[in-house]
């Protein structure tokens, strides 16, 4: 059964109802009143409340920014702020429309996870691994908790870091998360300490981690390793049409983080998200970063190399099908000498869909022999789709190696005709097209997350031609 | 009675507002081995093209059909699916597309999947027959593959997916004496009594190795020749011109890329 994407995106925003009285929530719009609701709710200390309130003012003295994609689509007055689920959450699968049941039989979602994905469970139900993760975990001196946890349990920690390098006033999406935050992840690495498995916030119980407001601060102490994957291929439901998240990564001496988001949001979500980090001496901050879903994504996480050898990886994949706006991209910039940055961008345009890339590299006075390249690729699926590049370079050292280069292709006739000739059909043969433009970006991704995302592009091919 | 093989009745074909054949017939039984010859720009790659149901190419008149089905009006998958094969003279670079993955896709596509097990044995064996390294599998189909290992691949192709009906345009061009004999060695280990090929080149060098049944000659979109084996070796000795009249200069070689 054919899947007509316009349906889909109809039953996703009709599909649903947020009737449920056993979930807490603030009244609808922005105040005063509702950030000390939050604040209460979550029993906080005092300096956390004032932190909200300030973060609130420049939120509402900040304009909307004027660059970037189209915003105006957002009414701040008709959004709940805060919304904390339970483990009832009322909606029954037979609720579900049977275009998602229909998509997750075909992305091969496990029962559990579609149920969270539904919004029918308001967790995904793994607990006994969690249970056995989570101890190797503690055995290390790992912290792994949810953001609000993290701020309860290690209040010190968590306090000395936290909005270091996101002040709330830096842009007017981080004001207002730094005023509402809620979930998210809290990651701590002690030094020298390697986590082997990737830490999924999928294996977090009893959080909101697919909030609205999330907030996640990872810090990897001295020469420790961890890789942390958010978001699933599989669409995800949000009944708000706001996502506006806060993601501070800290890398200390020689420590390596790896920070992989696959986000799939429902197509009337604004995914405004300020991803940020700083690389001392040695270490290596890695961004792979995969957009599919959404109306509007507007999302360039950044780099700050402040240590000499510091290196950066920006490895960015979006995909935007008709009326949605991929503005993605990412900033690297170059504090300290002998610092390195990698950017890759690959981005898919189909029908009237839209991606923009958009990078800031920054080499300061100080920052002698940095190198840094960055690559960007555009494939266009139709005559309607749309692609545009928009590199800033800010070079203010003239011992570097800066090398740039962009492309915009469209799917060839010869590579169809010749997949063709070999008895593929002409779908079949623009998804193996789809899936190899974006091969640099998967082969990076976790077996399980690849084999998921190979399936969801055959599933946005289809939805091509209905 | 219907005649086994492919079929092709007074064919002309346009591409834009160009006519390129202009009324070509000509039958390749099964189990036969034919080749095209003829001058850069007679028509060969589009006639290869047009065999294959290429968007680019249009038919204005005639038939081309395989085993009695019409082609005329089907997609180049439809066509492969009755087992027509096409080996163009410059195999398509798909970057991020395996060359396993490739060939699964293929097999999948025209409905002959095996087992993961089989095919990889499979894939090995062929492989190895035509001597190419076991990490070939791994690389994004004809992505900077040299001259000879895209004819290669094309060959792989061949024996794997097991066609009724191939096209070979000009898969000895730009090969060495050791990887045309690979290739050569390569077509004559598929040959079936039912497979028919149609093969286009150049060169008597490949008709050595595969003993072609007849010899066409186009020419300005028309067969104005054909004859036995010893047609080639006539070909090579003194170009085309004996066969396509008087005055008739051959373009240079290379000054064309097969329309």
């Amino acid at each position: 059964m054919a899947i007509d994407a316009e349906h889909l995106s109809k039953e996703y925003q009709y599909g649903f109802h947020d009737e449920d009285a056993s979930v807490f929530r603030t009244e609808k719009g922005l105040s005063e009143e509702v950030i000390r609701a939050i604040s209460t709710r979550k029993k906080e200390p005092e300096w956390m409340l004032r932190f909200r309130l300030k973060a609130y003012k420049h939120f509402m003295a900040r304009p909307m920014p004027s660059w970037g994609a189209d915003l105006s689509g957002i009414d701040f007055d008709n959004i709940y702020y805060y919304v904390k689920p339970t483990d009832q959450q009322g909606r029954s699968w037979d609720e579900v429309p049977e275009q998602i049941k229909t998509t997750f039989d075909r992305l091969g979602i496990p029962e559990a996870e579609r149920k969270f994905l539904a919004g029918v469970s308001a967790q995904y139900d793994s607990e006994v691994v969690y249970h056995n993760i989570k101890g190797e975990l503690e055995k290390q001196g790992v912290i792994f908790s949810d953001c609000d946890s993290g701020l309860r349990d290690h209040e010190e920690i968590f306090r000395k870091y936290f909005s270091t390098i996101i002040p709330p006033n830096d842009n007017k999406f981080a004001a207002l998360n730094s005023a509402v935050w809620s979930g998210g992840s809290f990651v701590y690495v002690p030094p020298g300490v390697h986590v082997d498995i990737p830490l999924q916030a999928y294996f977090r119980i009893n959080s909101d981690n697919m909030g609205q407001f999330e907030r996640t601060l990872i810090i990897a102490d001295r020469g420790s390793h961890v890789h942390y994957i958010e978001g699933c291929t599989a669409p995800t439901y949000s009944a708000d049409s706001l996502h506006s998240a806060v993601v501070e990564l800290i890398a200390l001496e020689d420590a390596h983080i790896r920070y992989t988001t696959i986000q799939n949001w429902s197509n009337n979500v604004y995914n405004l998200v300020t991803k940020r980090a700083v690389a001392q001496a040695g270490a290596t901050i890695e961004w792979i970063d995969g957009n599919l879903g959404s109306k509007v994504t507007m999302k360039y996480p950044s780099i700050y190399l402040m240590g000499e050898r510091a290196h950066g990886e920006v490895l960015s994949a979006a995909f935007a099908g008709s009326g949605q706006h991929q503005d993605a991209g990412a900033k690297c910039i170059h504090v300290a000498p002998n610092t390195t940055s990698n950017i890759v961008s690959r981005s898919i345009s189909k029908g009237t869909g839209r991606t923009s890339y958009r990078g800031h590299i920054v080499v300061n006075e100080k920052a002698d022999n940095v190198k840094c390249n960055v690559r960007c690729d555009a494939l266009l699926l139709d005559e309607t789709s749309r692609s545009d590049t928009y590199p800033y370079m800010d070079i203010k050292n003239p011992n570097v190696e800066i090398g740039h280069e962009a492309s915009v292709s469209k799917v060839g006739e010869d590579q169809l005709f010749y997949l063709r000739s070999r008895g593929i059909s002409e779908q079949d043969a623009t998804a193996l097209i789809v899936n190899g433009f974006f091969e640099p970006f998967v082969k990076e991704l976790p077996m399980e997350y690849a084999v998921e995302l190979n399936r969801l592009l055959a599933v946005q091919m289809d939805n091509a031609v209905g | 009675m219907t005649v086994r093989g492919l079929s092709i009745d007074n064919l002309h074909v346009r591409i834009g507002e160009t006519d390129i054949l202009r009324g070509v017939t000509l039958e390749v039984p099964e189990g036969e081995v034919h080749a095209l010859m003829g001058p850069n720009g007679s028509g060969k790659s589009t006639l290869a093209y047009t065999i294959m149901g290429h968007p680019s190419y249009t038919i204005t008149r005639g038939t081309v059909s395989l085993n009695g089905t019409s082609l005329g009006e089907l997609s180049p998958e439809e066509r492969a699916r009755l087992g027509l094969f096409l080996s163009p003279q410059y195999p398509t670079a798909i970057p991020g597309v395996t060359v396993v993955n490739f060939l699964r896709a293929s097999l999948r596509g025209l409905g002959k999947e095996l087992p993961a097990r089989a095919f990889l044995s499979r894939l090995s064996e062929t492989m190895a027959s035509l001597h190419m390294d076991d990490s070939f599998r791994g690389r994004y189909i004809n992505d900077g593959f040299s001259g000879g290992e895209k004819k290669r691949t094309e060959i792989l192709q061949l024996a794997l997916l097991e066609p009724v009906f191939a096209v070979l345009d000009e898969t000895d061009s730009g090969l060495d004496v050791d990887a045309l004999r690979t290739v050569a060695e390569g077509v004559n280990r598929v040959r079936t009594p039912e497979l028919g090929i149609l093969l286009i080149t150049h060169y008597n060098r490949i008709l050595e190795h595969l003993k072609p049944d007849v010899i066409h000659l186009l020419y300005k979109g028309q067969i104005v020749a054909a004859g036995g084996p010893e047609m080639a070796q006539e070909i090579e000795k003194s170009g085309y011109a004996p066969f396509i009249g008087t005055g008739a200069e051959p373009e240079p070689m290379g000054a064309h890329h097969g329309n």
